[in-house]
């Protein structure tokens, strides 16, 4: 019960926001310099005339500003995004075909970083006036300041060029024909760079915040008390200090994950990953600003499902939570 | 102890100080080291380093030397960084101060729209407010302005919202200080410390945003930035792969000195919170 209700209040609220930003998206067109409807096509004077009047009438742009917005919302909500005008596919199918690669990249990232991070953070909690704990921050630091697509960019000429050990480029070995288990591998080699360089940063995030979070657990009384008890050391860390960690950590890593989407476009654009990252960069070059838009639409409404699973993980792992609620 | 020793205690911050110092050099001395345009093709294309005087560092794909585009660059990532952040100084502050100060529906309204922004994925907004804006200085600064002030208000909303209620406060609205005069030169001056080191982070991240922008096309097409280089060298990383590499470098040593004097401002204007680290 507590559970579904609160499902039901962040679906509420994850409908509101998605509504703003499909006002705002409609704002973004009005507020382009130029015609509207030749910003909807694309590059101003790239379309032909009939297909402007076209667009103008499909969006009612001749008419007051209230229609036009009920036009484009509704339209929305019945999942319609539009046209590619420079694919001559609708934007709803496009994204649908290239969002299960974008999940499969930012998925695996996020369990990586965090694990790794997750790790790395209680190593440096633990080796916290140690060498090997400043060494651990400042690789953290180092991860932090680098960009994501130049890392990206290096591995391939690191790993692909000059050790030839592993795919730059794609999801799959096209023409190679792979079923099965073989397919499998052959995915997840042309994985490994991708959903590494992105996991880089994020990892150095998880394991700033996991540190700080560890020292501040392990300044609690309950600590004082396992320590008064005579328990070793690294049980403490593990059972007391960790777990009462966690908890933040999980709050934060939600909050986080949602920046996620937007390293895929930088690391999907250098690793040529089809998915609705790399359909960005595609649709930025072209100037398909209507696709663009749909894209980035999608893009938010990741991050907000993205957001409810983490509340619900959180709401599952503190069971004050629901005392809370209910 | 003095501001300065207590920054010199962090050796990391001195070592940021001292590379982003060499960059900001960089920047000044690049229109007299290279009074050239950048853009100019001054050589053969694909030049390794190394391999001719005047060019250190190569020529691009075009027969522009790359040491004379990364001097020209820094000047573009600093100059970017410093007025974004600027810029988002100016919409984070008085939100948060008015959110923080007054409290109640406004403090929920202002909230409700930071969230809002703070929910928004930061660079996919910042990637579609450039393409609709095109391509400009102004419109990447206002774009990264646009996505990285939220964090700017919630701090302010936090700092006020915990020193409205001091003695000092209900002092100066006892000798009948406007809510403005109480704000601006009671308040926001014992809020300044954390605004200044989240502000020095806050340009490490606008550099990287930038850089991020013109690697996807989405620079000024006006001025060379590193971005631009390691996107314009990106298709052939497998041939030269010294373009990507010193732009990245440039980015990579600019972002993370500007993280450590980060640090160490705020080890030397929060003194007491630092030590119990």
């Amino acid at each position: 019960m507590v559970y579904a209700r609160l499902i039901l209040m962040r679906l509420f609220k994850a409908v509101i926001v998605l509504f703003l930003i499909v006002i705002f998206n409609f704002l973004l067109i009005q507020l382009a310099p130029g015609d509207p409807a030749a910003i909807l096509a694309g590059e101003a004077g790239a379309a032909d005339q009939e297909f402007l009047n076209q667009l103008r009438e499909r969006f009612g742009l001749d008419q007051p500003m209230y229609v036009q917005l009920w036009h484009y919302v509704s339209g929305i909500a019945m999942l319609d995004f539009g046209y590619s005008y420079r694919l001559g596919v609708p934007v709803f199918d496009l994204i649908m075909d290239r969002l299960p690669a974008t999940l499969l990249l930012t998925g695996t990232a996020f369990v990586l970083s965090l694990v790794l991070g997750i790790v790395a953070g209680s190593m440096a909690a633990a080796r916290v006036k140690k060498p090997s704990g400043s060494l651990i921050m400042a690789l953290a630091l180092v991860f932090y300041a680098t960009p994501l697509f130049w890392v990206a960019l290096m591995s391939v000429v690191v790993f692909s060029v000059y050790l030839g050990w592993l795919p730059a480029y794609g999801l799959y070995t096209v023409g190679a024909g792979h079923t099965g288990f073989a397919l499998v591998l052959d995915v997840a080699k042309h994985l490994v760079l991708p959903a590494t360089t992105l996991a880089l940063f994020f990892m150095a995030i998880y394991t700033r915040m996991t540190r700080t979070s560890m020292l501040d657990a392990a300044q609690q009384d309950y600590v004082k008390t396992a320590r008064a008890k005579g328990l070793k050391p690294s049980i403490i860390q593990r059972r007391h200090v960790l777990r009462n960690a966690l908890l933040p950590i999980i709050t934060l890593a939600g909050l986080q994950a949602g920046q996620m989407v937007g390293g895929a476009i930088l690391t999907e654009t250098v690793f040529a990953w089809p998915g609705i990252g790399r359909l960005m960069f595609e649709a930025l070059q072209q100037r398909d600003y209507n696709l663009l838009l749909g894209i980035f639409f999608f893009s938010a409404a990741l991050v907000i499902v993205f957001n409810i699973i983490t509340d619900l993980v959180y709401s599952l792992a503190d069971p004050r939570i629901k005392k809370g609620a209910a | 102890m003095s501001f300065f020793a207590r920054f010199a205690q962090n050796r990391g911050a001195l070592v940021g100080l001292i590379i982003l110092l060499l960059i900001i050099a960089m920047a000044i001395l690049a229109p007299l080291l290279f009074p050239e345009s950048p853009w100019r093709m001054v050589q053969r294309p694909f030049l390794p380093p190394l391999s001719q005087d005047g060019f250190p560092l190569g020529t691009d794909t075009m027969g522009r030397n790359v040491a004379s585009g990364l001097m020209h660059g820094a000047w573009v990532s600093l100059l970017i960084g410093l007025v974004s952040t600027s810029v988002a100084l100016l919409i984070g502050v008085p939100l948060g101060a008015i959110a923080g100060y007054y409290g109640g529906i406004i403090d929920d309204i202002l909230m409700r729209f930071t969230e809002f922004f703070q929910t928004i994925p930061n660079f996919a907004l910042a990637i579609v407010l450039v393409a609709i804006m095109q391509p400009s200085i102004t419109s990447i600064v206002l774009a990264i302005a646009i996505v990285s002030w939220p964090p700017v208000a919630r701090l302010v909303r936090a700092e006020f919202m915990s020193l409205r209620n001091r003695e000092y406060v209900e002092a100066a609205r006892l000798v009948g200080q406007s809510n403005s005069t109480i704000i601006l030169r009671q308040i926001l001056p014992n809020t300044l410390s954390p605004i200044i080191v989240l502000a020095s982070l806050m340009v490490a991240t606008a550099i990287l945003l930038e850089s991020a922008l013109s690697f996807l096309g989405l620079g000024d097409p006006n001025v060379m930035s590193w971005g631009y280089m390691i996107g314009a060298a990106r298709t052939v990383i497998r041939q030269a792969w010294w373009l990507s590499f010193f732009p990245g470098v440039a980015i990579l040593l600019t972002v993370l000195a500007l993280n450590l004097v980060g640090e160490g401002l705020d080890d030397a204007l929060n003194p007491k919170l630092s030590r119990e680290r």
